[in-house]
């Protein structure tokens, strides 16, 4: 019963091993597998992976109009300041006042794209961006205003 | 069996060598020092070389293996890379630590080299090109290349730092457990062939190399010293003594620049000797591949040079060595000792009394 035990502990061994050995010898033979991307070179054709984020913008259709109602909720869902919305106060045709946002200062250098903002957004103004390459020198320039200057909220969009 | 094409070997290149330096030195002391120093040069040179590429050759290997790319910025392919790390490792700070015992600490490194360039004497690199062909050439090997335990072992308990002497000491544990299984391996071809001198044991595979022509014990032998020797030389799998995730980097934690380079230098010196004595016993170093009676087929093989089919053989078993390095996972203390003693001894303990009785009947061809 020993003896049976010690050759087939020996035999498992060696098949285990050899299973291993397979894997890494297709690998070794199928160079074409290989999945670095050898990222300056490449940078025309890189593809960025569905989730990656790298910095929260706002889409404007072609109007120049955006879908910010001016709620604050991103900003009371950022957990650390980043979103710091300035409103004013629009007088509409019917001579209602309506909030509307001045500005939406995005601080790209605090942000640490947790998505939470994206998440809160209830009428989903902003999006994460796939851009890359962030660096600067001055620390200023990530000091973003989002939506562009003369912008509108769309239509409808309440 | 002289066929070659190239009228130059480098038997022939060494034996004008010496008549030139003969007739300039005349025969005395001069000749004897200047023949010495010029092939003593010569193995650092190739060494070292080799060693350069050995070190790319790991990485791209482990690389491949891993589906990544590894180094292949630095020159065609990454092949000057191992240069840049070698200059700078030169320009880095050689550091000793101030509680060290700075003798032994400066001592260790030299040893491991030492020792691993005084087991290169009795290789067989091509026909007749052997800088000493000693009559006990595999007791040699085996003698010699255990005393690199001592380096390691002073290397762990001068630097005074527990992950370095926890290193050693496994390596030392390691070693001595090992070296039974090498030499049981190594007795079964001295069965086989009735010697221990290197060139004997080559000129026994001309009709065909020991692998092939000793059955499934032989095969099984060289399996075990293909084993053994990965944990003599301290790397993956058997690499505890420098564990990196529990020891840092085990006995050379504390060594820095030129010094640790020393370490790292004489770990693939010995890659490379494990591998060229396991292709000089069980694959007939320098002899071509001979298959029975295909006269053609054998002349051609012959056309080969020795050197090509030693360095073939060698780097062959280099990268089997360094495919079950990258596959497989490090054994724990336990483990190391129970493949050894539970294993390893007993199969070739036995296997060496049927290669006894195949050599008693001549079953061998």
């Amino acid at each position: 019963m020993f003896i049976k035990e010690y050759f087939s502990t020996i035999y498992r061994s060696i098949k285990s091993l050899l299973t291993g050995m397979k894997l890494t010898g297709y690998y070794f033979t199928h160079l074409n597998k290989i999945k670095t991307e050898e990222y300056p070179d490449n940078r025309a054709t890189l593809k960025m992976a569905d989730r990656f984020r790298g910095e929260v913008v706002m889409p404007h259709n072609e109007n120049n109009e955006h879908r910010c109602t001016g709620c604050q909720a991103c900003e009371i869902a950022c957990p650390n300041g980043t979103i710091k919305i300035i409103t004013k106060q629009e007088i509409l045709a019917d001579g209602k006042k309506k909030k509307r946002i001045d500005s939406f200062i995005y601080h790209h250098d605090l942000c640490t794209l947790c998505n939470l903002c994206i998440v809160a957004c209830p009428s989903d103004a902003i999006v994460m961006a796939q851009t890359f390459e962030h660096a600067v020198y001055d620390k200023k320039l990530l000091k973003k205003i989002l939506n562009n200057p003369d912008s509108k909220i769309m239509e409808g969009v309440e | 069996m002289n066929h070659t094409i190239l009228a130059i070997s480098l038997s022939s290149i060494a034996n004008s060598m010496h008549q030139s330096l003969q007739a300039l030195l005349g025969d005395g002391f001069a000749l004897t020092a200047t023949e010495m120093l010029i092939q003593g040069l010569s193995l650092i040179v190739f060494l070292v070389i080799l060693c350069f590429y050995l070190g790319w050759m790991e990485r791209r290997v482990a690389a491949f293996m891993q589906i990544r790319l590894g180094p292949n910025r630095v020159g065609p392919q990454g092949t000057l890379q191992i240069i840049a790390d070698t200059i700078k490792l030169l320009l880095k700070e050689g550091l000793t630590p101030n509680s060290s015992d700075k003798f032994l600490f400066n001592l260790a490194p030299m040893i491991m080299v030492i020792t691993s360039f005084l087991v290169v004497a009795p290789l067989a690199f091509s026909k007749d090109f052997q800088l000493w062909d000693i009559n006990i050439g595999i007791l040699y090997v085996s003698a010699v290349s255990s005393i690199s335990v001592i380096g390691i072992l002073m290397a762990g308990w001068s630097s005074n730092n527990k992950y370095s002497l926890l290193g050693a000491m496994r390596s030392g544990a390691q070693l001595v457990s090992y070296e039974l299984s090498i030499g049981l391996s190594l007795i079964s071809i001295v069965i086989l062939t009735g010697s221990l001198q290197m060139s004997d044991i080559i000129n026994s595979q001309s009709n065909g190399w020991w692998l092939f022509k000793g059955h499934i014990p032989v095969i099984i032998s060289f399996v075990i010293f293909i084993i053994a020797s990965t944990a003599e030389i301290n790397r993956a799998p058997f690499d505890l003594a420098e564990a990196e995730q529990e020891l840092t980097a085990g006995f050379h934690t504390e060594y820095s620049g030129m010094k640790f380079a020393m370490f790292l230098l004489s770990e693939y010196i010995n890659l490379f000797i494990a591998s060229a004595i396991a292709a000089t016993i069980f694959l007939g170093g320098w002899m071509p591949l001979h298959l029975g009676n295909f006269e053609a087929f054998n002349h051609v093989m012959d056309f080969i040079p020795g050197f090509v089919w030693f360095m073939g053989k060698t780097m062959f078993i280099i990268f089997i060595i360094m495919w079950f390095r990258w596959t497989f996972p490090r054994l724990r203390v336990d483990q190391l000792l129970n493949l050894e003693w539970k294993y390893l001894l007993p199969i070739s303990m036995i296997n060496t009394i049927f290669i006894t009785i195949i050599a008693i009947y001549g079953w061998h061809f």
